[in-house]
């Protein structure tokens, strides 16, 4: 993956980021070629910094922003990172990916995130703009970055070349409505994660309330807007065959017809935390598809 | 027959380069001992079926002849391996590949096979499947069925899908068992039809070798809902392949059809034969600067291949008089004003990395500029001289050869298909298509990549209709994909069952599953990376 080299730099707060010399992304990194992050091929752009701390989360390091502490550097084999004024910098030039700097990182993040300007990150897309249906932005939670989001999809709209790419969120859902009014006018859909329907059980997995969630799926499904719900199957925890019938009830009523993608828990880059929790088995997920299946949800996938 | 050695006459050149001289000899008949014990291997042979035997039976009686004469240079390197005629026989008694043109015969119907034009779709299949065993080819089967959707469509008379398939899945099922070679080869598109649908249905159901099958993509006229229910095919059973309709008839006009294993040629004609200059030989045979190796041995080479071909034609046309006296001939269901030959290249990764080191670099081609444009500027030279290098009787492609990227045949070891990059090494995807989409628009009898999906592309058929469009965009003629999960590989170009291979030594239906086994001993394509490729197809007579 190529990025713009230019001054690379974490640590910096992410009110930083925003208001000064325009608006900034910092970006955990980004994949041209993506078949699982919305209809067709997309360029997908990970936006550091996530508003739930879920035990389930697979890319952890993508939670916090780096807070300039400077573990890393002491444990980095090719002096790629430097603690300077607060921040560590990387070199991404001599970095050889060992991921040291992640597996030490005491906040659940990575010094290895870029600041990029809307500009920058429409001429990566550009590249390979002939291979895409779109782009889309996850995280991280990429609402937390809302304006960089709506900037880098005016830019590729008011851009000739780009404007027919469809834009696409991918979202944790904990967003206020004025996050989704400020992308409105820009983004073709969203696809939200929906992590337990009952309080209690998505505080457990997520640490947060889920109104938010709750709150946004309902306004994205009115605004036609909503593409897809993901379901993330964790059995013991939100798998329960009446837990599956009151959130499939509650999908047909509020957002009928939606897409919806059953996703079974996996361990692979959870932290220790999130090991604890099982695996959902072939049998396990095709009878959790056969519930909410029974209960009227329309596309339904199960992954 | 009697095994002596026939007179055999000198090829007359058309242009040899000023001052060379060329000793044109017969080449004395093999050992009879040796055709006596070859014969014999073959009639024990418990892997092979009755008619396995009596095919190869044949190549033995063919290559008791003596090969057409070449010259003394044009022999040494055959004998160093630099360049090969394929195994395609000694004695050339039939092009290597033959496109009938089977909408004429539906239409006037034939004397020679006594059918008179069909009247319903049971007739016109009946009549199709009459003909096949009367068309030649290398492997003794016919190499091209037709368009078959477009030959099927004026019969349909507004049947729905579910009736066509109902209709065409007994022929379907023939097609595989009468003509059980995996370079036969079926042509789809471009146009959306019912025909097409349903054959797209069958192939799903049926998972079969047979007929291997392209789809003509073009940018107006195939929907991307088509695109994305073909790939779904490719997810069940590895086909189709797909092929870029405008650039195709910028070179062959709207008549022509893939065949056997990326072979673009015209419907009418076909190709008499296939030769084909390993490049990577030719390096390692080069002792100088690259410089030099653009300016002697590449081009010595190049005409040691186009010697070859014409010396395989003149026979083919002069000696065995194909093309006077064949059925389709004569019905005038291909005429040789649309034949040409193909002039094949193979080895180019290794032969680009042997320069690329010599010159002091690691950069291999597939990753390094460098080396890319060094591999574009070896094909380039290659066309040009091909292009300049007049051919008898290739009236088909304006009195020229035209360039193969061959992808391989079962015995090639070492040695990368064509202009591919090699096995386990692609780069991404975007690289892969940058670095060998150049290459395409020189190769008009056919070029192929294959790129490897893994099996999250079954959920999202749309992102690979994508990559396809933005390929043929960026200039690819091709697009092949394979699939992790399902039970085919593609060897070469062809298919074999992988559940086929496992039992190949008690033998196999058919006969291209054996090509496959060596191939894949060989080349390793069944351990691909994921996302990737390599390839081969051998054919002829053995």
């Amino acid at each position: 993956m190529t990025v713009a080299r230019a001054a690379t730099l974490s640590g910096a707060a992410l009110a930083d980021l925003l208001p000064r010399e325009g608006v900034h992304g910092l970006v955990a990194g980004m994949l041209e070629f993506s078949l699982v992050d919305g209809p067709g091929n997309r360029f997908v752009t990970f936006l550091q910094g996530c508003t739930f701390d879920c035990v389930a989360c697979h890319n952890p390091y993508t939670i916090n922003v780096c807070d300039g502490c400077g573990v890393c550097v002491s444990v980095c084999t090719t002096g790629s990172l430097e603690a300077r004024d607060g921040y560590v910098l990387w070199n991404p030039d001599t970095c050889i990916g060992c991921d040291a700097c992640i597996e030490i990182c005491p906040s659940d993040s990575t010094p290895k995130t870029q600041k990029l300007t809307p500009g920058q990150l429409v001429d990566e897309v550009r590249k390979v703009a002939l291979f895409l249906s779109g782009v889309t932005v996850s995280g991280g939670e990429a609402t937390m970055q809302a304006p960089f989001v709506r900037a880098y999809f005016e830019a590729l709209a008011s851009d000739p070349e780009l404007a027919h790419l469809t834009r696409f969120v991918d979202s944790n859902g904990d967003a206020p409505r004025s996050t989704w009014d400020l992308l409105e006018p820009v983004m073709d859909g969203a696809m939200l994660d929906l992590k337990a329907l009952d309080g209690d059980v998505h505080r457990q997995l997520t640490g947060a309330s889920n109104e938010r969630v709750l709150a946004s799926i309902e306004l994205l499904a009115a605004r036609g807007q909503l593409y897809e719900v993901r379901l993330l199957l964790v059995p013991g925890r939100n798998d329960a065959d009446d837990q599956l019938r009151r959130t499939a009830a509650y999908l047909t009523r509020v957002a009928p017809g939606v897409r919806v993608k059953v996703i079974g828990f996996r361990r692979h880059g959870v932290r220790p935390v999130g090991s604890a929790l099982s695996e959902p088995t072939a049998e396990r997920s095709a009878r959790a598809a056969a519930v909410l299946r029974a209960e009227g949800v329309g596309e339904l996938v199960v992954v | 027959m009697p095994l002596a050695s026939r007179p055999v006459r000198s090829p007359s050149r058309s242009d040899p380069q000023a001052g060379e001289q060329r000793d044109v000899a017969a080449e004395a008949p093999p050992d009879p001992d040796r055709v006596r014990s070859e014969a014999a291997r073959v009639v024990r042979d418990p892997t092979l079926s009755y008619r396995q035997r009596v095919q190869q039976l044949a190549a033995v009686a063919e290559n008791a002849l003596p090969r057409p004469a070449v010259s003394e240079a044009c022999r040494q390197a055959l004998d160093d391996r630099v360049i090969c005629d394929m195994y395609e026989g000694n004695a050339p008694y039939r092009p290597r590949y033959v496109l009938p043109d089977y909408e004429k015969a539906l239409r006037n119907g034939s004397a020679y096979l006594e059918l008179p034009p069909p009247q319903d779709l049971n007739e016109a299949l009946w009549f199709l499947a009459s003909m096949y065993g009367s068309v030649p080819s290398i492997t003794g089967y016919p190499v091209y069925l037709g368009d078959l959707d477009r030959l099927l469509e004026p019969y349909v008379d507004g049947l729905s899908v579910d009736a066509l398939v109902r209709a065409l899945r007994p022929f379907w099922r023939a097609l595989d068992r009468m003509v059980p070679d995996a370079f036969a080869h079926a042509n789809l598109g471009p146009r959306d039809t019912p025909v097409l649908r349903a054959i797209l249905r069958l192939e799903r159901e049926l998972k079969q070798v047979v007929p291997n099958l392209s789809l003509k993509v073009d940018a107006e006229l195939t929907p991307d809902d088509l695109l994305a229910d073909a790939v779904r095919t490719v997810f069940a059973c590895a086909k189709p392949h797909f092929v870029h309709h405008e650039m195709m008839m910028r070179d062959h006009g709207e008549r022509y059809a893939a065949v056997s294993c990326y072979n673009s040629l015209k419907i009418g004609g076909g190709s008499h034969t296939l030769p084909r200059l390993n490049l990577a030989e030719a390096v390692l045979r080069h002792d100088g600067s690259t410089e030099a190796f653009f300016e002697t041995t590449l081009p010595r080479y190049v005409e040691a291949t186009a010697e070859l071909m014409e010396a395989r034609i003149r026979f083919l046309v002069e000696e065995a008089g194909f093309y006077r006296h064949d059925w389709l001939v004569r019905e005038g269901l291909i005429s040789l004003e649309r034949f040409s030959a193909m002039f094949g290249l193979y080895g180019l990764a290794e032969a680009v990395d042997e320069l690329m080191r010599r010159g002091g670099s690691d950069g291999r081609y597939g990753h390094d500029g460098a080396a890319n444009e060094l591999g574009h500027r070896i094909t380039r030279a290659v066309a040009a001289q091909v292009a300049e290098r007049p051919m008898p009787y290739c009236e088909g492609f304006g009195g020229r050869a035209m360039l193969h990227a061959q992808s391989g045949i079962d015995s090639d070891v070492g040695v990368t298909a064509g202009t591919r990059i090699p096995i386990g090494t692609e780069p991404d995807l975007y690289r892969h298509l940058a670095a060998v989409a150049p290459h395409h628009e020189l190769f008009a009898a056919g070029v192929s990549d294959i790129l490897h999906f893994d099996e999250t592309a079954e959920r999202n058929p749309e992102a690979i209709v994508d990559v396809m469009r933005g390929a043929f965009a960026l200039g690819m003629r091709e697009f092949t994909f394979n699939l992790d999960s399902n039970d085919f590989i593609r060897i070469t170009g062809y298919l074999v069952r992988k559940s086929d291979l496992a039992h190949v030594d008690s033998g196999a239906r058919h006969g291209s599953t054996f090509l496959g086994a060596g191939n894949e001993e060989g080349a390793h394509c069944s351990q691909r990376a994921t996302k990737r490729v390599v390839a081969s197809e051998r054919l002829a007579g053995r």
